[in-house]
Parts: structure tokens; sequence; C-alpha cells
């Protein structure tokens, strides 16, 4: 890296024509729309971008898939949940412990990770229907581990070959009473990207699951924390910090989660949403049938950490609360200022891009600027214009067809249980203060000008902005590693973290500066060339001379 | 316990697979394609797949993956895919600039129908191919057989590029079967020092063992060429290295372009090797090398010290058809007891071969093709084994039985540099013999009370 000349003089826009060149025309229109230089400014808005929509067919994409989103990241780290993939063996292989998400079990809980189930379909199966093996597999899967929930996953043949998953999901949970067995069309081939899936999920959740458990909650400060899957132990770090602070986390969507957890969800007072764009609409949801608000908070970072507990804080309007949280945080902060404080010392200055999944590519840009680092380009390998732009421009998003046959579900207030849980006084007497509900700014604003904003980034494009800006860090997921490893620039994985973790909260946030130390800082990026390559010239008999 | 729910009762399941011993076609197609020089794999289908196959295979080879999708949403399931593929050929030629790309199908393409063949024919009709490059498929869904088969099945459509000739080019094609890169790179060293000149076809070695020098190449420089492929037709003989993964494309260069072939087993270990380096000898005519019977000593010579602490130790061992014939001939060999053998890939060959390898033990092995890792564990809760041999996913067994536990086939993801120690060959079998007994020499330190821990074992 050492060697490598900076390129301090680069115009935003020459590097935005150097990305669409190759492309064809056509591609090229299209992804001009997806590239965007930000040019926000107080009194304008920044300009619209494309999002959420088709990847073009050929183009190295880092994006996944529904069932994935479905899958993977939303139900995967429920544990005490069966989750059955019915289809061919490789979806549930591929998604079977691969996202690093943790839980704790204790020694005697239920914990069905560790475990993939799959129908392993067969071409017979595929000619002549798969909707008896599949109801013979919930069958077995409940008589080898009476578990209280079986899920079903629906992989791209599935819905081809027409399988009522639904249907059989239905007879199955009248025929055991005492397993909630339901169902997910979340086919690979529908909607763009896994975003479509983590609806799917979420619907699916909130219709069979939220609200089924009525034993009240005696706790204190009841939240639900949405958008959190535990990776790397990131739930873990939140948890004991929320413990610490007095504050009782209900259930988390879906990090370390259980069945239980988001059967009594609806008995929180506050809704917390760290991932906007994998569940946000569940807040809404969990608003308007049991009357719990939602604030959007943020994690990762220690800053970001204090900042999003004091929101909590304020929230509740509890002295006693809010004066815990201030012990917790003066508590926390002398430590994680200290290793900041030496960690900076090299990484200041520092540059970074980020193109990973949802919210991440904003929310870790809070821990690089803890560490004196800027944040060349970020991008969102599913994000809608919301996550970029804010959710003042939802009214404004137009539908397409593929977002289309993702269900949305109508939600109204539940007869019995809706209850608001502030008046609309006291609503409007914290939104005067300048306390936000339901808000959530995107990602542009938080760009510095002149930042490029990439949507659904490619590898060809990535290699592109690494070999141009040459920033020190370049942080996505485990396809892109490597190839921009070869370059020579350190590459963060920040979905499921390489082996680190967790990043979030305090001692996250120490965890991360550590980790992003060593990486700018590791001496092999200066291997690169072998002194007989750097110094050509140079012959051998010079030395005998 | 991480499996706390795994019963100790085995009861017989018929529809629900549990912790499954193998995964899917396309992803063997994606490795296979990736040893063709200048090749960009395309997966058609929907776009998951593509970025589950790169993902599992970069976990696996700590190099970059690249590899193209069709991207399929709802509206190419309903209508076809050919447009998005013909659109895709258009896009990966203009942007990534490939010699060739390698077509694999999915269950979405397959179940729809889409006819790779004829999408090609129509790429070239309307120009998207360009001059001098190479666009072929092979088709892999994914409800039939599994990752081995899907590998089988790209190779001999790599076998099939070869065209029809009258003249012989004095080489001796060489399948090496899903390997490591690593492992071919080695089989070619052992080619190279008999003197027989080779075409090895996949090729990964220079692919997924690429070093770090501060450029990405997109395409290394590794891999089988197309050329080579084409007058793969021409070679002298063709060796075949695995009945599952290789022996496809050998029968049918045998029968297409008269090259005899012959299928060996994998060489890991002594005798598999010991065959092979026979054959090859047959095969160029040539007297085996005296630094060749030297590697096979030097291999001698370990088991000789180290076959103390092997004899009649039980294994259990998972993982693929190939692998696990060669390696439970290797533990045989050793004189150590491969008591439960399981692959996930079906086949009755299989059981029937590792029957006949393991017929002079003391213990039956018990032996499933078409079973999965819940079963094996089950079995290993009845009866416990003092080794466990297999892919990453092992460990949770592994750490629940407290059993040693050896890393070795597909996919490992909690473990480096597999890609650079091969595991093939003399050499190779030095090297697992070394990783055998450091687990049951540690296992024994580790149990030893203080009294017994000696420094000399």
């Amino acid at each position: 890296m050492s060697s490598k000349t900076k390129v301090v003089q680069w115009d935003p826009a020459d590097i935005k024509e150097e990305l669409l060149k190759k492309y064809p025309p056509k591609v090229a229109r299209k992804r001009a729309k997806q590239i965007m230089i930000n040019e926000a400014t107080e009194s304008e808005a920044p300009p619209e971008i494309v999002a959420n929509v088709r990847t073009i067919p050929g183009i190295i994409t880092m994006r996944g898939c529904t069932y994935a989103g479905c899958k993977g990241v939303i139900m995967g780290p429920t544990r005490d949940i069966v989750n059955i993939t019915h289809g061919p063996i490789g979806c549930g292989f591929y998604s079977w412990l691969t996202r690093r998400n943790q839980t704790s079990a204790g020694p005697d809980g239920e914990n069905y990770m560790p475990y993939c189930f799959s129908t392993d379909m067969q071409d017979q199966d595929i000619i002549f229907g798969g909707e008896k093996k599949l109801e013979a597999a919930i069958q077995e899967a409940y008589d080898l581990f009476h578990p209280k929930g079986i899920c079903i996953f629906s992989t791209c043949p599935v819905g081809l070959i027409g399988d009522d998953v639904h249907a059989v999901a239905k007879k199955m949970r009248e025929k055991f009473g005492d397993c909630n067995v339901f169902a997910f069309s979340c086919e690979g081939y529908k909607g763009v990207s896994q975003s479509a899936g983590h609806h799917i999920a979420n619907n699916e959740v909130f219709t069979h699951l939220v609200g089924t458990n009525d034993e009240p909650r005696k706790e204190e400060y009841k939240i639900n924390l949405l958008g959190e899957y535990n990776i790397g132990g990131d739930g873990f770090e939140i948890d004991r910090v929320l413990k610490k602070c007095g504050i009782t986390n209900i259930a988390t969507f879906s990090g370390n989660s259980t069945y239980d957890q988001f059967a009594s969800a609806q008995h929180a007072d506050l809704s917390c949403v760290m991932c906007h764009r994998s569940i946000n609409y569940v807040a809404d949801m969990l608003e308007t049938k049991y009357g719990i608000p939602w604030i959007k908070v943020n994690f990762i970072g220690a800053e970001a950490t204090a900042k999003s507990l004091r929101k909590i804080g304020e929230y509740f309007g509890d002295k006693t609360l809010i004066e815990k949280i201030e012990a917790v945080i003066a508590e926390e902060m002398p430590e994680v200022e200290a290793i900041a404080k030496d960690v900076r010392s090299r990484t200041e200055g520092k540059t970074a891009m980020m193109f990973v999944g949802g919210s991440r590519a904003h929310h870790y840009q809070e821990l690089f600027n803890e560490m004196g680092m800027k944040t060349l380009s970020a991008g969102y390998e599913f994000g809608h214009r919301d996550d970029y732009e804010g959710r003042r421009v939802i009214p404004e998003i137009k539908v397409d067809a593929d977002s289309r046959n993702i269900e949305e579900i109508e939600v109204v207030a539940d007869e019995v249980h809706y209850k608001p849980r502030k008046t609309p006084e006291e609503i409007k007497t914290l939104e005067d203060a300048g306390y936000q509900f339901k808000h959530y700014d995107g990602l542009n604003p938080d760009m510095d000008k002149g930042t490029i904003v990439v949507d659904d980034l490619n590898q060809y494009e990535a290699e592109k902005l690494v070999e141009i800006m040459k920033p020190d860090l370049f942080c996505a997921g485990i396809k892109e590693k490597y190839s921009i490893q070869k370059l020579g620039v350190p590459m963060k994985q920040l979905h499921s973290y390489d082996s680190g973790g967790p990043y979030a909260g305090f001692k996250g946030a120490i965890n991360f500066y550590k980790e992003i130390d060593r990486l700018v800082g590791s001496k092999v990026w200066s291997y690169m060339k072998a002194p007989w390559q750097e110094n050509p010239e140079l012959t051998a008999t010079f030395v005998w001379e | 316990m991480l499996l706390r729910h795994t019963p100790t009762e085995i009861k017989e399941r018929k529809s629900l697979v549990v912790n499954p011993a193998k995964t899917c076609q396309p992803i063997g197609a994606m490795y296979a394609a990736l040893g063709i020089k200048g090749c960009l794999p395309h997966s058609h289908g929907s776009q998951g797949c593509c970025a589950y196959h790169r993902s599992m295979l970069t976990r696996h080879y700590k190099e970059p993956v690249s590899a193209a999708t069709s991207s399929f949403t709802e509206g190419a399931s309903v209508f076809g895919g050919q447009a998005n593929l013909i659109q895709a050929i258009n896009n990966i030629f203009t942007v990534y600039e490939p010699e060739v790309i390698a077509v694999h199908t999915t269950c979405l393409s397959e179940t729809i129908g889409d006819d790779l063949k004829q999408i090609v024919t129509k790429a070239t009709k309307d120009g998207k191919i360009p001059e001098g490059k190479t666009v072929f498929g092979a088709p892999t869904p994914s409800y039939v057989g599994s990752h081995v088969t899907g590998f089988s099945n790209m190779v001999k459509a790599m076998a099939q590029l070869a065209e029809p000739s009258s003249e012989k080019n004095g080489k001796v094609n060489i399948i090496p079967g899903w390997v490591e890169p690593c492992d071919m790179e080695e089989i070619k060293r052992l080619c190279t020092m008999i003197g027989v000149d080779t075409t090895m076809f996949p090729d990964t070695s220079g692919v997924l063992n690429g070093p770090l020098s501060g450029e990405y190449k997109m395409f290394p420089d590794g891999g089988v060429t197309i050329k080579e492929l084409k007058e793969a037709g021409q070679a002298t003989g063709t060796i075949a290295l695995g009945e599952w993964c290789s022996a496809d494309a050998a029968r049918w260069l045998d029968s297409k372009h008269k090259v005899p072939c012959t299928v060996l087993d994998m060489p890991f270990g002594l005798k598999a090797t010991d065959r092979f380096i026979d054959v090859l000898r047959t095969v160029a005519g040539v007297s085996i090398p005296d630094t060749i019977s030297y590697e096979r000593g030097q291999l001698v010579d370990l088991i000789s010290d180290m076959h103390q602490y092997f004899y009649g130790k039980k294994v259990a061992i998972f993982g693929d058809p190939d692998q696990l014939i060669s390696m439970v001939e290797f533990l045989r060999s050793i004189d150590m007891c491969p008591v439960y053998v399981v692959t996930g890939t079906p086949g009755k060959k299989f059981e029937k071969r590792i029957k006949e390898l393991t017929s002079d033990m003391p213990y039956e092995c018990k032996v499933k093709a078409k079973g999965d890792m819940f079963l094996m564990h089950q079995w290993i809760k009845n009866e416990p084994v003092d080794l466990l041999m297999g892919n990453s996913y092992g460990k949770y067994i592994a750490r629940d039985e407290d059993i040693p536990f050896l890393r070795w086939g597909f996919p490992i993801t909690d473990r480096q540099g597999h890609q650079y120690f091969p595991t093939v060959g003399y050499k190779g079998g030095l090297r697992l013999l070394e990783k055998i007994l450091g687990l049951l020499l540690d296992r024994k330190d580790r149990d030893s009370p203080e009294e017994t821990f000696e420094l000399v074992l």
C-alpha cells in the first residue's frame, strides 16, 4: 500500500464515466441511474438514485436471491424453529450455518441452528409433485424433535411445479395442534434481490407468530429490537448494554431469537429499528396493530450506541432510566475512547469503501468516523430508494412488476391488544422537542459531497473503483473479498465479518478499531512486489563489482 | 451439545434429509469450469444459485471465484430464459472479455426446459459470440445426483469440445476429478517426472491457488486451454481418476474419438498412487524413474514408523465417492478401520466397493450412499470412533462426541492452506499420515494423566 501513489485530485464525474465506459449502451444507460454522485447540500436534496431494480443478466452481481433473504437472513437466526427447505439439496446446504448468526440456547434450550433440514427433491418429485414428500418430511421432523414451530421454505422449482406449501403447512399445523407450521413462498426468482425474501419472511412471521403469547410481561422499559441478526455476536453485546441500562428487550427480529420472543413482541412499548431495509414495515405493522411506536437506532459505533440509548431513554422519559443510561455510557466510554485514540493515530486520514447489504454500508461509517477514516464510496446490495434518500421518498417510489408480486399485508388495529403507548399529546411534546418517530434520513445525507453512491455494485465496477480511488480498505462480502485483496487492498467482510465480531455496542467498537488497525496496518500489503520487480534495471553483476 | 437434538435411537427417514453429505450439481460444474483458461462460468438460473456457489467455493479456496448469472426473475421463469442468456452472453463478452463461457443450468432452468444447445446456436446466429470465442454448456439439474454429478457433467461437456481428427499428438489426457488445485499440480509433477506429456482437464492449478501480487486477473494464467480440449481426441489415451467424477468424460472420448481410456481410483494413499504410476508407465512406455520409487519408499517408511499408532483405530468418514474409495483403501493399508462411511451422492456401486475394501476388517463397516451426516452421527453415538474425517461440517459432531477430527474434502471453511498442500500421490500421503498421527497423539497427550504424560511417544 505504502508504495502506491494516491490520486488526490479525482473528479467524481470522470470516475462515473470510467465505470460506465465499457458497458454496452443499454447497460450503461441503466447503470448510470444507479451510480450517483452525492452532491447533497443543506439547501438542496441529493439527486435521485435508481434502486431495487433487476440485475442485468451476465453482470457479476453481489446479490443473492429471495430464498437467501427469507431462509438465510430472517429465519436463519431463530433457534427453536425447525426450518425445512423444500427443494433440491443445494439451497438448504448453502444456507446452513454460513451467515455466522450466533445463538445461546443455554444447556437445555432448543437449538436447531446447527442442523440443515431439506426435502432433497429428486427428479420424480419435480415430475409428480413434491407435496407428499413435504408432508412426510414435516411429519418426520415433528416425530424426531417435537419443536414449537416448523417453517417451510420454497425454492425455485417448487414454485414452478406448483406445490402448495401453505396448504401442506396448514394441514400439518391442524394435525399436530401443538406445533405451529407455516410456509414461505420465497422462490429464488421472485423480486430482484434478497430484499424480497426479507419481506416474505417478515410478513409470514407477523401473520402466524407475532402476538400469539398473551402472557403479560412485567418488566420495565420494554422494547423490540428490529433488524439485528446477531452476526458474530452483535446481538449479545447489544443485549448486554440494554440489560445494564435496565431496558428489557422482548424480541430481537431475529438475532438469537426464539419462537416465544416473536410470540410476545406485542408486549413491547417501543420498537427500535436497526437495519431499516430488512424490516421497517414490521415496525409499521407493530404500530398499526398494537400501537407500538418505532424509532430508528444504530448500535454500530460507540457514539451511535450512546445516542441510540439516549433516544430510548428520552422516549420513556423516566429520570431513573435516563440517569442509568448516562451512568452506563460514562462507564463504558473511557475504555472505548482510550483505544480509539491509540488506533486513530494510525488510521486517521485513511479511506474506505463499503458495499454491503442494507444498512451496514451506512452504519459502519460511524465507526470509521470515530477512527478518523473517510468513506469515499458506498452503496447497498439490496437497498431501496428510501434507504438512500430517506423515508420521505417512500410515497414517490413507483412499485414495479417485480415488487408487486411480493405480498403486502394489510394490518388494522387489533380489537383486543391495540393500546397506544403514548397519547397524541405526549407524542407531540416529544416531537416538538425534536424527537423523531418513524424517521430515517437514509445513507446519502451522511456521505460527503462528491462521494459516489452506487446501487447493486458489481465485480467490474468494484475493481475499477479500487483501481482509480485506491482506498485503504474495502468492505463487502465473501464473494468480493479475494479479488479486491489481489489488488493489494485489504478487504473486510461486513456481512458476516470474516471471523471477527461483535462490532456492535461499546465492546464491539473496540473490536472493530483493533480489526481495522490490523487490516490497514498489516505488513503483508507491502510485500506485493519482489525486490527484483521493483528495481528491474539492476543486474546481478552490479553486486560483484 | 451443539447437535443436542440428535437421538441415539435410529429411525428410518424417507423424506427428510438432515445435515446432508452432499450439495447440488451446479457448484461442481462451476468448479470444473474454473479449470479452463480464460473461462467465465455462467449460471443459468436465478442469481441466488450463482451467489451461493461463488460464496461456498470462495470460502473453501480463499480465492476470487468469478461467475455470471442469467438473473432470472419471474418473467424469465415463465417465458423461458433464452432472452436472459443471450443478453448475458453479450454483456459478458463486452465487459469481462473471457475466451470462453461455460454455462451450466440450475433446477430452475432445467424445470422450465431451457435448451442450452439451442440457445447457444441462436446466440451464435445473432452474432453475440465474437469470432474465436467459445460458449458451451452442461445440463446440471440440482434434483439429480449431487455436486459430484455436476462436476462430472461439466467435465464431459469439456470432452465434447474435442474435434474429430485422424492425427495423434502423443499426449495423454488426465482427468483428475474434483481435487484441490495443488493436487492437480502434484499430479502434473508426477507425470512430468515420468515423462508423460499431458492435457489435464479441468486444471484449477494456478487459477484457485494463484499468487498475491497486487494485480487482479479475472482470468489467471492456469487452466486447460480450449485448443487443448479441441485436440483431446488426438491423445494417445485418457486416464480418468475417479469413477464418479471423471469416467463419463473419458468413456465419451473413447467411444467418440477412439481414445482408449483407463478409469482409476483417485491417487490418494499408497496403493491407488501405485496403480496410477504404474498405468502412467505403461502409457508412456518408460521405466519409472528412481526419484518416484524414492518418494514411494519414503511413504512406506513413514507408514512403518507410524503404524503402531494406527493399528485397529476406528474411523468415521464422510465425503464424495471417489475420494472416499481411495481414502478407505489407504486407511485399511495403514491398519486403521473405517467403520462408518457415508456419502450423500447416490450410487449402489459405492457401497459395494467400500464393503470389498473393508472386508478384512475385524468389524463390519457401515456404509451408506445417499446418506446424511445425521445418520452417521447416530451411528457414532451408538458406538464411538477414534477419528472423524470429512469437511468442516463434521466439526459439530467432533465437538459433541469429543472425537479428533481431520478436515479433508469439500467444503473446508474453517481452516486455511488446503489449496497449497496436496494430499494426492506419495507426497500427499506423507501429509495425510502426519496430520492423522498429529491428531491421535495430541489426543493422547491431552488425555494422559500427569504420571503417564511422556516426552517420548
